[in-house]
């Protein structure tokens, strides 16, 4: 993460921009049974538009949730009365497809694995930063209604063809490396939303960890140079304090 | 023992008896044939001839009366003498010189012309080998009866008081002492083995325990600075509170939570990984697949920054290990490097090689910078050290202790030298065994 910068409240250059005005307004479905996290996390959904339900234990959620009425699950793995991940079984088991993103204090990749084994679709421990959360609530929920059989990308004048593996910019075809490529992809499958480091990082590497440096900023700014350079029409936005997103209007 | 010298007792008895009784039963028929062919004369004399040949042969032969005509047998009276059974009965000075009290045993039979025999064998010597065996039994049981109860009294007592030590120092622990151990006696014994293996798990209590204390002190030394700085930037907003000044102060505020969060995430990383919550889920890879991956992902970096990294390394270094850990420490080298590892010219030149010596996998990462002074090379590996020389740059000093978690994990180590200029860290794996 950069420094604080010393200039201040300037006008955002042409590749930031402020997060999206939401497109839809999801149903959320929270199992925490931390009073205090749950009260801050949906202040900070709320304020975002979102509609939150809270459930503080596991029997409770579960009952909440085969009821179907949410577009995405946050579940807490340690509640109490059941489970987090009994519970993500149990709903799986009896057909329910609501997208879940189960939060965690237990962080490793082999508890990430248990977690997506028993049904979960994303993993985020803690301590998380909200924006983290907030882009893969979102992202999860957009995923699960889009069609993911495109052959073809497409934003504002930007075209990518998955089956050539190719880019084209207005006509012209962009010179990518095969990550480039990736990275992308993911951006695109996810624009108009936020896309944080550590998304990139798991979906483009399949790395899940914490990376300590700058790596994935400089990929994506490599990524800027040959997407947007010598275009009036920045597509490729720092969002601040949060992460990168692809949009075209 | 003892059954052996019962079974020896009863087998032996039973055969003297036997043999007796095939003896006396052999007498008994022959002369009954005498007196069938010779009648009372020629029976008379072959008795006599029994009796001279084995003088532990007693015969009795009387008539229709009652009256005895032959044999040197006397004591028993025959009419009240058990017909055609063995009978074991005492011996008088009547039946021969020296019988007295002897023990004999016969058989009574008819004979024609309503005569009745009997013909007995002296079998004291017999009953005094049966009663001498007997005693030793006895005598066995006794002495073996004593020996169990002492020894196991013994044995008991010092087994007792070997439990009672290991009882007493575990209650020490308990109190505090950590330092404490179990005794070991040299004999390599089921307690022995116990207070060894109760030590080897003492080690390793002890181990975590420091570990951990170590972690926190350092978590309350190196979090504060950060935390104060947050405080402070909150607080002199608040001294100014226009918007620009707010917007600044929690802007940087985000900054700096972030910055905690993955120093935090870190130190948890390492933790888990010095408390052995990692082990398992290992898996079979090649290390040179993620030292190309590793060097790909960096590679923008370097790139901007006008650096050069150079990889010398060959598919085949198999290791036990988790992809995502090597991942993570080999990035964290290749970092450091390019942070600290800069020559006087600021340019960096990094080499990272890899190859397989004599069942080690060797990764290296080395720089051309400032090097790191040869004291200083043990210290940098722990929590939050951070060289002078390297204060003004970005970073949390865990980056090192990571590395080095990871590598004792697989069961390796690292290593700091002199690179001649620069610094050389080598991460040694024990390589997989080459069968699947």
């Amino acid at each position: 993460m950069a420094e604080a910068s010393a200039d201040v409240a300037r006008a955002l250059s042409p590749e930031e921009s402020e997060p999206d005005a939401l497109s839809r307004k999801l149903r959320i479905l929270l199992i925490e049974d931390d009073v205090e996290a749950a009260s801050w996390l949906i202040k900070g959904l709320r304020d975002r538009g979102h509609y939150v339900d809270l459930a503080d234990n596991g029997e409770d959620g579960l009952q909440v949730a085969r009821m179907g009425q949410h577009d995405v699950m946050i579940v807490d793995r340690m509640l109490p009365k059941r489970d987090g991940l009994d519970l993500i079984r149990d709903l799986r088991g009896s057909g329910h497809q609501m997208p879940m993103l189960i939060l965690s204090a237990l962080s490793d990749v082999d508890e990430r694995v248990k977690g997506l084994r028993a049904g979960g679709d994303d993993y985020l421990a803690k301590p998380y930063s909200f924006s983290e959360l907030l882009a893969r609530i979102e992202g999860l929920a957009a995923r699960k209604s889009a069609d993911g059989t495109d052959s073809k990308l497409r934003i504002a004048d930007l075209e990518m063809d998955l089956i050539a593996r190719t880019v084209r910019r207005g006509g012209k075809m962009l010179p990518l490396q095969p990550r480039e490529f990736k990275l992308l992809e993911y951006l695109l499958r996810n624009a108009g939303r936020i896309v944080t480091r550590t998304m990139l990082l798991e979906n483009v590497w399949d790395y899940h960890f914490d990376p300590q440096t700058n790596v994935i900023d400089v990929h994506v700014s490599r990524l800027r140079g040959k997407l947007d350079k010598g275009f009036d029409q920045q597509l490729l936005q720092t969002v601040r304090g949060a992460g990168y997103m692809i949009r075209g209007d | 023992m003892l059954a052996a010298l019962s079974y020896i007792y009863f087998n032996t008895t039973r055969l003297l008896q036997q043999q007796n009784d095939q003896t006396i039963m052999a007498e008994v028929n022959s002369l009954r044939d005498q007196y069938q062919e010779e009648g009372v004369t020629g029976i008379e004399e072959s008795i006599q001839r029994a009796q001279f040949q084995n003088s532990q042969i007693q015969v009795m032969l009387v008539d229709g009366n009652g009256m005895q005509l032959a044999g040197s047998l006397r004591s028993p009276d025959i009419k009240l003498f058990p017909k055609e059974t063995w009978t074991d009965f005492p011996l008088t000075e009547l039946d021969a010189k020296g019988a007295a009290g002897h023990t004999a045993r016969g058989l009574k039979i008819d004979l024609p012309d309503n005569h009745q025999m009997i013909v007995a064998l002296d079998v004291q010597d017999i009953t005094q080998f049966s009663s001498i065996m007997r005693q030793s039994l006895y005598s066995a049981l006794a002495f073996a009866g004593l020996m169990g109860l002492g020894g196991g009294y013994v044995m008991g007592r010092s087994v007792l008081r070997r439990v009672e030590a290991i009882n007493s120092t575990a209650r020490n622990i308990m109190r505090g002492d950590l330092s404490g151990r179990m005794p070991i006696y040299g004999t390599n014994d089921e307690l022995d083995r116990l207070s060894q293996s109760l030590n080897e798990m003492l080690e390793q209590i002890e181990k975590l325990l420091n570990a951990m204390r170590e972690v926190t002190s350092n978590v309350a030394h190196d979090l504060r600075t950060p935390l104060t700085r947050l405080r402070a930037r909150a607080e002199a907003a608040l001294r100014q509170p226009d918007k620009a000044h707010i917007e600044q102060a929690l802007q940087s505020t985000l900054d700096e939570s972030d910055r905690l969060l993955s120093t935090f995430n870190a130190l948890l990383s390492i933790a888990q990984l010095e408390s052995g919550q990692q082990r398992g889920g290992f898996q079979r890879l090649d290390a040179h697949d993620i030292l190309v991956e590793v060097l790909e992902l960096y590679e923008p970096v370097a790139d901007e920054e006008a650096g050069e990294i150079d990889l010398q390394s060959r598919p085949g270094l198999m290791v036990m290990a988790k992809r995502e850990l090597l991942a993570q420490a080999l990035l964290n080298l290749l970092d450091n490097a390019f942070k600290y590892g800069r020559n006087a010219a600021d340019q960096v030149k990094v080499t990272i090689t890899g190859e397989n010596q004599d069942g080690t996998v060797v990764l290296s990462v080395s720089d051309t910078g400032g090097g790191i002074a040869a004291s200083d090379r043990e210290r940098v590996l722990q929590r939050f050290v951070r060289l002078d020389s390297s204060r003004t740059k970005p970073g949390n000093g865990l980056g090192l202790s990571l590395v080095a978690g990871v590598a004792n994990l697989f069961g390796g180590n690292i290593e700091l030298s002199d690179n001649n200029p620069g610094v050389r860290a080598t991460l040694n794996i024990p390589a997989a065994s080459q069968t699947l």
